[in-house]
């Protein structure tokens, strides 16, 4: 395009200098840049705690730490990459950084609200992880009563700091829904936005529906706590399995947070790197609501065998298999839309395709956990760890490396070194399957979750799923170290280095303060890859 | 035997090492294809050994399972490697312009929601099996405590970490907490049930393997949450009746039993032996009860044969199991929860025709006893 | 009260909106995508009441008659006249009354001050009768053992709800603050409109609770 001469210019990278200019910017893109940055940081952390229950785990017997230690230590390590992690992770780092740009927009609807979540997140993250020097928390991320209610520690600043986060989550939703209906771009209509929009639409809904349901379930186990209100408390009459409703009306719905974003990058990556308009355009825009909605209405799929009912589980094992079937479209439209292209295996592409791969095996077990009797037997062992593992680390995590490798050229105008982005990637892959394979074998053995000590028929499969741990491991730190090099060493992009149809893709690398030196006009839709098929192709902008 | 095939474990270890990278997902789905050939073996390899019949049938459902994950395995990944190899951007060679295709699109989604509910049916009738428990089942009353199992007997016996049940007899286990949740597993019965401070939940089985039945406690629960381990003893008829003499022989039963399993954990609490001679008192559990009944008082209001007490309280004659409607129109059926509830908090449901006087006896009635006094006025039929 | 007409007329729009009208849609829909927000939040209470109160009707029977129903009452009035005062600022907003802007924010932030002080005195007198939540109720008249259940879902709701009363106020006085700085005209009032929608949300919630709490009985 025409403005690669200006690109040399003015970019919101270098538009305002110091560290004050970017703790006080409004600009979506610094935003993004921000949270992207915390939520490594957290994923670090959480990692750390992640290869720790591994090393404890690598033996029967204890190891390494004592059984108290190791609960706090699993309890962080889910508390931090649930609520720190994955659900920032992709809508707020790189929603709050792609999602204005691919609407045409000069802004999200409101910046100052936009810095202010994240602050919010950040003041939420710090008051949790305080927690870790006032005697820590030992509930487990699902903060079940009532042994969230006895036991001692600091359970109210991790559940006040998961109380603060939920808003920064649901003033982003907030934003990003009228930032999607109020500023796209002249031309933009619905039937021609993204579907990385449209995942994100179905993300912000989720957002701002299921939020403030964990909020007050959270406030209410504080009150628990200081008050001895008893709404959840068996010794006061109240009921400790209204908590576990409560808890995952949200936090079931908060794993299509944690999805529905990945599986957007995913519909932007493939067409890109197939050259090929994505296969089922409607569908995937449907589907992505039909997940939300039923979202809402499978909560009671985590509680078979807590005494809800026979009538309960029916209801809700019947509506969980109804999230098979979207989720299915999805997955065959990303493999048709690969049919007859022109492949080209870059590291986003690579990502996608690990995610295909590891998510396939997260939803399909999906399946054998939405069967009523076969849940019995699997549920609380580690058949379930490796089935979310597998949707939220295969699928989350792959979709947001997939997208920061994909967007990088855009954030810092330079490429990443692909020869790394690619070993990185096989490190991870093979890694990741080797820590988490084992386990759906010694759950479907009977292998309890959250045990510190097992016994040693299981011995064989934990040690290589400790010894994956460190593949996996090696993985994220070469990508880090790889997108750190390519920061100084990457030859520098293009405007559009892949040759994308998003608008974007329109602006200069990385874009100016503004993000778009003209205002974007679309004219179709942005899967219009018609020159590679020999047809002539309306220009999408 | 105590829990799976050993060997068949290690195996499988060796195929999971053996593939890293790519070759990954291959290797992956030929392990299903031979987690789903087991269904011809006796037990399922890769799973617990089947001990119940509900087993058999759960692991029927779960090798289709596994199938049917392997086919859409191979064909998702199958076609996308494919199609990598194939399409794979080549100088001059042209892409095809497919935006979508409405008779596929249609297959693939109507397809998945017939299988869906194929296995949601088949799901729901295990299920179904599962948790209805027959009525001759030999009830075992479960205490599940920070962190142990403790089982009351209707002999009034009561053992800890292992509980001893006949060989091709039903048994409900009917289970409550006395501090935070629990979950009562057995692996090889295929069965699981949270255990919920303040109400009662049950789970059935009936063993149709003699020996040692490892259980897990599966809601976490704090510090030895991983040590709240316990035993089913499934015993055949002849160690079974010298169980319930509480003879000396015993012991021998548990080893003849202990002969067939494989390995015996090291983790075992109490050893079976030393169990017996401590928990063998004079009275059966409905004496116990009966006993608790006259000496907290309940005898003064409520008659244990159908007379009436002047209008005080119902007799408790035939009242388990009762449907009988409350002073709000309210039905009731006379279960675990509602007889504990009615010691506990009495002017929570109030019988119609009775007026609300009963103290409450919260705090006064121990589990133990809560579970006497319930298995007495079962006996009042 | 003089009602001066503000002439700021320079309202400038933010730089990424085309006019100060999208700019003013944009903002209000974000307001009801908040409101939608707290309906869900009051709404796990509300499915908590209604679980609790299914299985024991008596107990909420018995338990509510320890309700004050005229001090509620009191409340009810008190907060829908405010929910007219505070229409009132809205609609001098939009015609620029600077004056009557400040009265009728000043008049429904009183009338807060009414209802908070009103639910003080309801609380003390719980209080003094060891009427508290769950495991600290101490009283002996309320014979129903599983009462203490009511009155937590009582102090925790109608508590939160005076948390969104007290959250209210300070908007009236940072709303008061930018009325005096001459920051609002008819072409830029959408704080107050967006102040208002909350606070007539506040109330609906109130007009919700009053019945369930005090006229069960």
């Amino acid at each position: 395009m025409a403005h690669t001469a200006v690109a040399h210019g003015d970019n919101y990278l270098n538009h305002s200098h110091g560290m004050m200019s970017w703790l006080k910017t409004l600009d979506h893109k610094r935003i993004g840049l921000m949270y992207l940055f915390t939520v490594l940081g957290y994923f670090l952390i959480g990692g750390l705690f992640a290869l720790l229950i591994r090393l404890e785990l690598m033996f029967p017997g204890q190891t390494l730490i004592d059984p108290n230690t190791y609960n706090k230590v699993f309890t962080y390590h889910g508390a931090i990459m649930v609520f720190m992690v994955i659900i920032p992770a992709i809508p707020a780092a790189l929603g709050n950084f792609v999602l204005p740009m691919m609407l045409g927009a000069k802004d999200v609807a409101f910046p100052r609200l936009n810095l202010a979540s994240y602050y919010i997140y950040v003041f939420g993250a710090l008051f949790a992880t305080s927690a870790l020097f006032f005697g820590g928390a030992d509930t487990g991320w699902t903060f079940y009563t009532p042994y969230s209610i006895r036991t001692s520690g600091a359970v109210i600043s991790v559940i006040f700091g998961a109380f603060i986060m939920g808003f920064s989550s649901i003033l982003t939703g907030l934003n990003f829904i009228v930032t999607i209906h109020k500023l796209r771009a002249p031309g933009l209509s619905w039937a021609r936005l993204p579907l990385f929009i449209w995942a994100s639409y179905a993300t912000s809904i989720i957002q701002i529906l299921a939020t403030p349901v964990l909020a007050i379930t959270l406030l209410l186990l504080i009150f628990e706590r200081v008050f001895q209100v008893g709404i959840f408390d068996p010794k006061i009459g109240g009921d400790p399995v209204l908590f576990q409703h409560f808890f995952w009306f949200y936090s079931h719905p908060a794993v299509y947070i944690m999805i529905l974003p990945p599986m957007g990058v995913i519909s932007e990556v493939i067409p890109v790197f197939s050259r090929k308009p994505i296969f089922g355009y409607k569908a995937i825009a449907y589907s992505s609501f039909g997940i939300a909605l039923i979202a809402f209405v499978v909560w009671g799929h985590h509680l078979f065998v807590s005494g809800q009912g026979e009538l309960a589980n029916f209801v809700f094992s019947l509506l969980t298999m109804l999230v098979a079937v979207p989720t299915g479209v999805k997955v065959f439209s990303w493999v048709g839309t690969m049919y007859k292209g022109s492949i080209r295996l870059n590291a986003p592409m690579l990502y996608a395709l690990g995610f295909l791969q590891l998510f396939t095996i997260g939803g399909l077990t999906g399946v054998f956990l939405a069967t009523l009797a076969i849940d019995v037997h699997l549920t609380d062992t580690y058949f379930v760890i490796a089935h979310f593992h597998y949707v939220m680390v295969g699928g989350a995590l792959m979709g947001l490396l997939a997208g920061m490798h994909y967007w990088f050229p855009k954030m810092t105008g330079k490429m990443y070194l692909e020869k790394g982005a690619r070993i990185s990637f096989w490190w991870i892959l093979a890694g990741f399957n080797i820590t988490f394979f084992p386990q759906f074998i010694v759950g479907a053995q009977g292998m309890p979750r959250r045990y510190h000590d097992y016994l040693p028929e299981f011995s064989t499969l934990n040690l290589l799923s400790t010894v994956g741990s460190w593949f996996l491991a090696i993985g994220f730190f070469w990508a880090a170290i790889n997108l750190w090099r390519s920061l100084k060493l990457g030859e520098k992009a293009g405007d559009n280095p892949w040759n994308a149809l998003t608008l974007e893709w329109q602006s200069p690398s990385p874009p100016p303060h503004e993000n778009f030196l003209v205002e974007p006009v679309v004219t179709t839709w942005p899967y219009e890859y018609k020159a590679e098929a020999g047809l002539t192709p309306v220009r999408p902008w | 035997m105590s829990f799976g095939v050993r060997q068949f474990r290690v195996e499988m270890k060796m195929k999971t090492m053996s593939n890293k990278s790519r070759s990954g997902l291959m290797s992956a789905a030929m392990m299903a294809i031979l987690l789903s050939a087991g269904a011809a073996f006796a037990n399922t390899p890769g799973l617990p050994i089947r001990a119940t019949e509900v087993a058999t049938q759960w692991d029927a459902l779960y090798n289709f399972l596994v199938g049917l994950s392997v086919f859409f395995f191979i064909l998702v990944v199958g076609a996308m490697l494919y199609f990598v190899k194939e399409y794979r951007a080549k100088p001059g060679v042209k892409t095809k312009y497919i935006a979508d295709h409405h008779l596929l699109e249609g297959l693939w989604t109507f397809i998945p929601f017939v299988l869906l509910m194929v296995i949601f049916v088949w799901g729901y009738a295990v299920y179904d099996k599962m948790i209805s428990a027959p009525s001759n089942a030999m009830e075992i009353r479960v205490i599940g405590k920070q962190w142990l199992w403790q089982f009351q007997y209707d002999d009034g016996r009561s053992t800890i970490n292992e509980v001893y049940v006949p060989v091709n007899q039903p048994v409900k286990l009917v289970m409550t907490s006395t501090d935070v949740l629990h979950s009562f597993f057995i692996p090889n019965f295929r069965v699981k049930q949270d255990v919920v401070p303040g109400m009662y939940s049950s789970v059935w089985f009936e063993a149709t393997v003699p020996g040692k039945h490892q259980v897990f406690c599966t809601e976490y629960c704090g510090a030895a949450h991983s040590q709240m381990l316990a035993q089913v003893i499934a015993l055949d008829s002849e160690d079974w009746e010298n169980w319930k003499r509480g003879k000396k022989i015993l012991a021998e039963g548990i080893r003849k039993a202990g002969e067939a399993a494989a390995v015996q954990s090291d983790k075992t609490v109490a050893s079976a032996a030393a169990a017996i001679p401590a928990t063998h008192p004079q009275l059966t559990l409905v004496e116990q009860g009966k006993a608790q009944f006259q000496a907290k008082g309940c005898i003064a209001c409520h008659t244990p044969d159908g007379s009436s007490r002047g209008g005080m309280g119902p007799t408790l004659k035939g009242v388990f199991g009762s449907h009988s409607e409350m002073i709000n129109g309210a039905k009731v059926v006379a279960d675990e929860n509602y007889i504990r509830e009615s010691i506990e908090n009495p002017t929570a449901k109030i019988k119609k025709g009775f007026n609300p006087v009963m103290p409450t006896f919260k705090g006064q009635v121990s589990a133990t006893e809560m579970n006497a006094l319930i298995a007495y006025i079962k006996s009042l039929k | 009260m003089s009602s001066t007409h503000i002439t700021t007329g320079g309202y400038q729009h933010a730089h990424h909106y085309k006019s100060a009208g999208d700019e003013f849609e944009a903002s209000k829909q974000g307001m009801w995508l908040f409101m939608v927000t707290e309906v869900l939040m009051f709404g796990g209470l509300f499915v908590a009441y209604t679980m609790f109160r299914a299985m024991y009707p008596e107990m909420f029977h018995e338990a509510s008659k320890h309700l004050a129903v005229n001090l509620g009452l009191t409340n009810t009035i008190i907060l829908i006249t405010s929910s007219l005062t505070m229409v009132l600022a809205v609609i001098a907003s939009q015609k620029g009354q600077k004056g009557r802007i400040l009265l009728h924010l000043g008049l429904t932030f009183l009338l807060s001050c009414g209802f908070l002080v009103v639910k003080y005195f309801e609380y003390s007198g719980k209080i003094h009768h060891g009427i508290l939540p769950g495991g600290l109720f101490t009283n002996t008249e309320i014979t129903h053992p599983k009462a203490p259940l009511f009155f937590s879902l009582y102090y925790v709701m109608t508590g939160i709800h005076a948390f969104h009363v007290i959250v209210g106020m300070g908007l009236m006085v940072w709303l008061a603050v930018r009325t005096m700085r001459n920051e609002f005209s008819p072409a830029f009032y959408t704080p107050v409109e967006l102040v208002g929608f909350y606070w007539h949300f506040v109330d609906m919630v109130w007009i919700f609770l009053f019945p369930l709490m005090y006229l069960v009985g």
